[in-house]
């Protein structure tokens, strides 16, 4: 099993004919992934093709999920737009809206995630990598990828990733597949200051997966998300679990790439959070190339086998 | 973005918020028509940088005070002259100070007590979220951890705004009078308007006043907006001031690299925030310290790797490069050729160390190792990390 998505996951794509959204709707193809529609408003009736695939494009999500019973929805729209794209996947009332859209306005996602509140739709990103949950073929295909991750990265598995980094997600499934430890789902949530899904909503649904026996949390500096999580897996969580916290050598004051790296007060830095993740028994990461490690170390100590 | 208090008050007041009557100056030649329009008595003069603690700082000639009280405007005019064109160094700048290219002239108000104000978003509840307390004039933060029960927030509910209530509680809670409290529940929705139309990351009022006659005064105003929202404001970009930001960091965003200067030796360039980041953090782990976050994006083309490599050897404390590529969905051999060309181009003599892994690694390190250059290649972030720290030391 998996969270969120699985193989069989039909997916839609908002954004198909930019460069950015058909490049990766492409590789998602290549990964077996049911992509089953596009969507951009005015080219609907017009097919996206590639290699074998013929992807039918509508003009509105509402449209293509009726027609071809997508639940899950990617956007690869740009910033400015970007927000109407995600409500519209919430009032078309698909499962779940990722979106990879990286300088979305704050503002728009203050208004966003409160429309969101109390209807079915999750929000995985913005400014996010995506999701994939890797498959039983060479090179991990016949998965469900959604987003901008190299695919071939991922091995079918049992651990659970979950990011706000795009690379660093990488680093951690590429250290752990070299090792030949394998992934259930691995979720990058965003690096931006408002996101729809957090630390803590993918950890428990870690924790409810069965399949899923240890989990990697990956964080950085600013917000209290971290925090949070840490919490609820000291009070709720037996798997392993181990952490690493990005940004311990960053100035306050100043924007780390990601919108929402940024230290503000003493309780949004590396090492409260590394201080946090420590209280609440889990194994940290000395350093980036010990993410794997540290989890293995993790599992050997509760006596879980990970692959 | 941020703005400089001048520029925050003109807004302020656009919106309808009372702040004391001022004019900028940005030569000396601007000094007169600026003190001209303002009333003759008590007058301040105040540096004009993008950074706190400016009453407090010195200036690099050795005068005292970026902010200054003056009973008369002619002194106004002779400490004005002493800030202009000197540098000012605060706890917020580093030992390397700011230049102050603009200084403002305000009437001096007289203060009955202060307070302090600000919006920006609490990201626990994804909300604006309104702090206000009766200690106003000092740090904030010290405040908020020695006396917390004296700060005050609201939350606002973007689906409907600020409401009437709200207003009414935070005021009743600052213990103003009545005349007060009509002029400061109209400065805090003010505020808020400015707040959301201009896409504000932060406003600041450090001190809010009351004054004997029962004004409320905004005596400082310290603005930042949302980078990602400044498409849709003109009017605010063209609010920025170059001068205010480091000239590398400005290069770099014309690449579409976001670079931030930090005091090491060992240059990062780094595909990705979170990679970033924590590659200036293993550099720290084994000994060595970062002289730059850099942050090339996904793609790191050819072009954008030279514009890097030469932001990297602007900075003259460099004695060190840490290349650390993770291609994902590129291939490591074009990005390998890309640093080759870009070695070559810029003629670089310093260490480099290149750690690449990902799609076509194989490929990536044979580029690199027949360029015929001195490349040191580290199989890990950790072994290429110790290989560069080692390489400068």
């Amino acid at each position: 099993m998996s969270i969120l998505v699985n193989e069989k996951t039909k997916i839609l794509v908002q954004g198909i004919t930019g460069a950015f959204g058909a490049r990766h709707a492409q590789l998602s193809l290549d990964y077996g992934t049911q992509v089953v529609a596009g969507v951009t408003p005015g080219k609907g009736g017009q097919f996206f093709e590639h290699k074998q695939h013929k992807v039918p494009i509508f003009n509105s999500v509402a449209e293509a999920a009726a027609a071809t019973g997508a639940t899950v929805s990617v956007i690869f729209v740009p910033p400015p737009f970007a927000a109407d794209a995600i409500l519209e996947c919430t009032d078309a009332g698909l499962d779940l809206a990722v979106a990879i859209t990286e300088g979305i306005p704050v503002r728009d996602m203050v208004r966003v995630k409160r429309a969101m509140q109390g209807k079915k739709t999750r929000l995985i990103g913005p400014n996010c990598p995506g999701v994939v949950t890797p498959g039983t073929g060479p090179q991990s295909t016949g998965g469900c990828r959604i987003g901008i991750a190299p695919g071939y990265i991922h091995k079918k598995g049992h651990v659970g990733v979950v990011s706000r980094s795009g690379t660093l997600t990488y680093e951690a499934v590429w250290q752990l597949t070299s090792k030949g430890i394998g992934q259930s789902t691995c979720v990058g949530i965003g690096g931006d200051p408002v996101n729809g899904t957090s630390h803590l909503d993918v950890i428990k649904a870690f924790n409810d997966d069965p399949e899923t026996h240890g989990i990697i949390m990956i964080g950085e500096i600013g917000g209290t998300a971290e925090v949070e999580a840490a919490k609820w897996i000291k009070a709720n969580v037996k798997k392993p679990v181990a952490g690493f916290i990005a940004g311990a050598t960053a100035p306050a004051g100043r924007r780390m790439g990601h919108a929402g790296a940024i230290v503000g007060g003493s309780e949004d830095t590396a090492a409260a959070k590394i201080a946090a993740f420590q209280e609440a028994g889990i194994e940290v990461a000395v350093t980036p190339s010990d993410m794997a490690d540290a989890l293995i170390r993790a599992a050997k100590a509760r006596g879980v086998t990970l692959s | 973005m941020n703005i400089h208090e001048y520029q925050a008050k003109a807004l302020f007041e656009k919106y309808g918020m009372a702040v004391p009557k001022g004019a900028a100056a940005k030569s000396s030649a601007e000094f007169d028509a600026a003190l001209a329009s303002l009333p003759e008595g008590p007058t301040m003069v105040k540096s004009q940088i993008h950074a706190g603690g400016r009453g407090k700082g010195t200036f690099t000639n050795g005068f005292k005070g970026g902010v200054k009280f003056c009973k008369t405007k002619a002194e106004a005019k002779d400490l004005a002259g002493k800030m202009l064109g000197n540098t000012l160094v605060t706890v917020q700048t580093g030992p390397a100070g700011r230049k102050v290219q603009t200084v403002y002239f305000t009437v001096a108000s007289e203060i009955k007590k202060e307070y302090y104000l600000a919006i920006l978003l609490d990201r626990a509840t994804s909300r604006p979220v309104i702090v206000a307390s009766t200690e106003g004039g000092v740090e904030i933060e010290k405040v908020a951890h020695d006396t917390p029960e004296k700060i005050f927030k609201v939350f606002i509910d973007p689906a409907y705004g600020l409401a009437d209530y709200q207003v009414r509680e935070l005021i009743f809670k600052l213990g103003l009078n009545p005349a007060e409290q009509k002029n400061a529940g109209k400065l805090v929705r003010s505020l808020y308007n400015m707040f959301m139309d201009t896409d504000a990351a932060m406003v600041e009022i450090n001190p809010l006043i009351t004054t004997p006659t029962d004004e409320v005064l905004a005596l400082d105003a310290k603005v930042s907006f949302d980078d990602n929202a400044l498409y849709r404001h003109p009017e605010i970009v063209a609010l920025r001031d170059l001068n205010e930001e480091d000239s590398k960091e400005v290069e770099a965003s014309k690449f579409g690299l976001s670079y931030i200067a930090l005091d090491g030796n060992i240059a990062c360039l780094v595909n990705g925030a979170g990679l970033a980041m924590s590659t200036m953090d293993i550099i720290k782990h084994f000994g060595g310290s970062p002289a730059n976050f850099l942050d090339v994006g996904g793609g790191a083309s050819k072009d954008q790797v030279v514009a890097a490599f030469k932001i990297i050897l602007s900075d003259p404390n460099v004695k060190g490069i840490f290349v650390n590529i993770f291609g994902g969905i590129m291939d490591c051999n074009i990005i390998a050729t890309g640093i080759v060309d870009a070695v070559k181009e810029v003629g670089l003599k310093l260490p480099l160390v290149v750690r690449l892994e990902g799609n076509n690694v194989a490929a990536g390190k044979e580029t690199l190792k027949n360029s015929g250059l001195t490349i040191v290649s580290g199989d890990t972030m950790a072994d290429a990390a110790q290989k560069v720290v080692k390489l400068v030391a």
